[in-house]
């Protein structure tokens, strides 16, 4: 609605809000490093099958076997002799992917069934929010692995499961935040001048929830990341598709271990720790950026 | 015909402790282009009053009785379906306290839009159309639709709220204390353009205040209220210059005044009674300094004093002068 009034002026105003939301994110440090980590690990992903020749991957018996690095493979090659390196950078584009879309999910859901339920209370409120109890209790690892082990592996199930497994935390809070939101003078001038709650859900308590979906996002991603490598290592994964968690799962039960090839260990591991780390640094920056309360007085 | 006719409207809040009786016996009349005050304390049912016209009332809200007529229409019945449409169309309020009826994430004009939107079929092109043509009617510059209510003075926000209410041409517009929380100069610029777009356009405006001088500047005709009950109303003049019942007296004199001598007004002692056990008799009794001993048990009939002036007080039974 009233697209032409908005888009006029946006692009300034944008261009306006973001470069004041820059000039405080810039300031800090654990987001600036956050940052430069992920733009490493996204531009990986995006330039993956240019940087690396995908056929390295294919087995074709001559290359070499569990080979510690050397100048022919920086980071040495796995049990079927493929390159550690080129496997790396070309997992970070699924394990990247799977965690985003899963976060997109987990995201959808929470603040839908948050909003939902903070909005209409009463019964409605009741039963969303004991499904999203259920949701909260129930240890998230196994019931992970048995509906990963009931649907299947494939990568579309993977982010199913992530998703529909990491909500309850995002409905909790967008719940509490429309609770006050709902009762602010705006709100029940909406409802005088005749909005419908759809109207008002999607008009008022949206954009007031949404610097609290948008720092949210980010951590939730750090943990659907998390979660992928987790199922894949614990065999749930597709083994079609070269992820960290899947070279993980391989090194460990091709004894990778016992062999000592640290080579094979490592990297996957210390891409998902960066990654991980990655956004959670960004995640506590938004949340100082967009928390006035936190910010310091010198900003 | 008048323009909106309130007869006996009662509206009780429930509680665990039962029933707090808001309002009660409300009757009303408006015409074209008239103004009404509504004054009375802080809690003496104004905004209850008010409200329960186009029942935007807190779900604890029971009304009880009572009849509302607008243009001879009957809305008493209506269902929310109805009542949506009646709103803004038909009636619309000016919210108390501009400064948070206003989304703070969005535009300005948006929600101005949105009004428009919700109750006629224009195209978005039309509706930012007329809300430019509205900004220039309350005297803001039409270029601000695109800004935010942080950008706004608090007198501007007014007067968006103002234009909101105004936007689907209502027949009455009711001002929930429009000008409190506003300076005087800026109370004063806000009072007049309220007056000139009701002369415009032959809105009835009910305004409720506690202010009396708000009311003498803008109403034709002002009601008093006093613990859930219409104590007085009649022409403002009148009931300014001659007020009949002792609780309008007591509260013109508790209005400071700027000239003569320096000494703060008298207020009325004790305190407004709890409606949830209202007193029997006279509700104003127990403060009332000309009380006799029949005010606490019979309760008062109204006196009409003079045509379309009325006062509910057992002091008036002798001087009847219809």
């Amino acid at each position: 609605m009233n697209s032409a009034l908005v888009k006029q002026e946006t692009v300034t105003l944008w261009k306006k809000n973001f470069s004041s939301f820059w000039s405080i994110f810039r300031e800090n440090t654990m987001g600036l490093i956050g940052l430069i980590i992920l733009a490493i690990f996204a531009l990986m992903a995006i330039l993956g099958p240019y940087l690396v020749d995908i056929s390295i991957l294919t087995v074709d018996g001559v290359t070499q076997v569990m080979h510690p690095p050397t100048a022919g493979y920086v980071l040495g090659t796995d049990d079927l002799g493929k390159d550690i390196l080129a496997s790396v950078i070309i997992g970070s584009r699924v394990s990247l992917l799977v965690g985003l879309a899963a976060t997109v999910i987990s995201m959808v859901i929470g603040t839908l069934v948050g909003i939902v339920s903070g909005f209409y209370g009463r019964a409605v409120d009741t039963i969303l929010m004991r499904i999203t109890d259920v949701f909260l209790v129930i240890p998230w690892l196994p019931l992970m692995l048995v509906m990963a082990a009931l649907l299947g592996p494939s990568l579309g199930n993977i982010i199913f499961v992530i998703g529909i497994t990491s909500w309850a935390g995002t409905a909790r809070i967008i719940r509490s935040q429309t609770l006050s939101i709902k009762e602010r003078p705006y709100v029940e001038r909406a409802r005088a001048i005749g909005s419908g709650d759809g109207h008002i859900m999607l008009h008022h308590i949206l954009p007031n929830v949404f610097p609290l979906i948008f720092a949210n996002t980010v951590l939730v991603a750090a943990v659907a990341i998390l979660s992928e490598t987790t199922l894949s290592f614990l065999g749930m994964g597709d083994p079609t598709q070269v992820t960290w968690g899947m070279m993980l799962h391989f090194a460990f039960s091709m004894g990778a271990v016992s062999f000592g090839a640290w080579w094979w260990l490592l990297p996957p591991g210390i891409c998902v720790v960066l990654v991980v780390l990655g956004f959670t640094f960004i995640g506590y920056a938004l949340d100082e950026v967009l928390n006035p309360k936190l910010r310091r007085r010198d900003q | 015909m008048k323009l909106l006719e309130v007869d006996n409207l009662t509206t009780y809040y429930k509680l665990k402790e039962g029933y707090v009786r808001a309002c009660e016996n409300i009757s009303l009349q408006l015409d074209r282009g008239e103004a009404v005050g509504l004054v009375g304390e802080s809690a003496s049912g104004k905004t209850t009053a008010a409200l329960s016209l186009v029942k935007l009332l807190p779900e604890n809200a029971i009304i009880k009785a009572g009849r509302i007529m607008i243009d001879g229409h009957d809305i008493s019945g209506a269902g929310e379906e109805e009542l949506r449409k009646i709103r803004w169309k038909e009636i619309s309020i000016i919210f108390q306290g501009a400064m948070n009826a206003l989304n703070p994430v969005r535009r300005v004009g948006e929600q101005i839009v949105e009004a428009l939107k919700i109750h006629e079929k224009i195209s978005d092109k039309e509706a930012i159309r007329r809300t430019a043509e509205l900004f220039d009617q309350v005297e803001i510059d039409p270029d601000r639709v695109r800004e935010y209510p942080h950008e706004f003075s608090g007198g501007m926000r007014q007067r968006v709220m103002i234009a909101m209410a105004i936007a689907c041409n209502p027949k009455i517009v009711i001002g929930d204390e429009p000008t409190t929380a506003l300076d005087v100069m800026v109370q004063a610029q806000v009072l007049q353009l309220l007056e000139n777009l009701r002369r415009e356009r032959q809105m009835g405006l009910i305004l409720i205040t506690h202010d009396l001088s708000v009311v003498g500047e803008t109403c034709d005709r002002v009601a008093v209220m006093y613990a859930g009950q219409i104590v007085e109303d009649g022409p403002t003049e009148k009931v300014f210059s001659d007020p009949a019942h002792p609780y309008t007296r007591a509260l013109i004199a508790a209005f400071p005044n700027i000239e003569g001598e320096r000494n703060l007004a008298s207020s009325i002692p004790g305190n407004p009674p709890n409606l949830l056990y209202p007193p029997g008799g006279c509700r104003f009794h127990q403060r009332c300094s000309e009380a006799k001993a029949g005010c606490r048990d019979i309760e008062p009939a109204i006196t009409e004093l003079a045509p379309g002036h009325r006062a509910c007080c057992h002091l008036l039974q002798g001087r009847v002068k219809v």
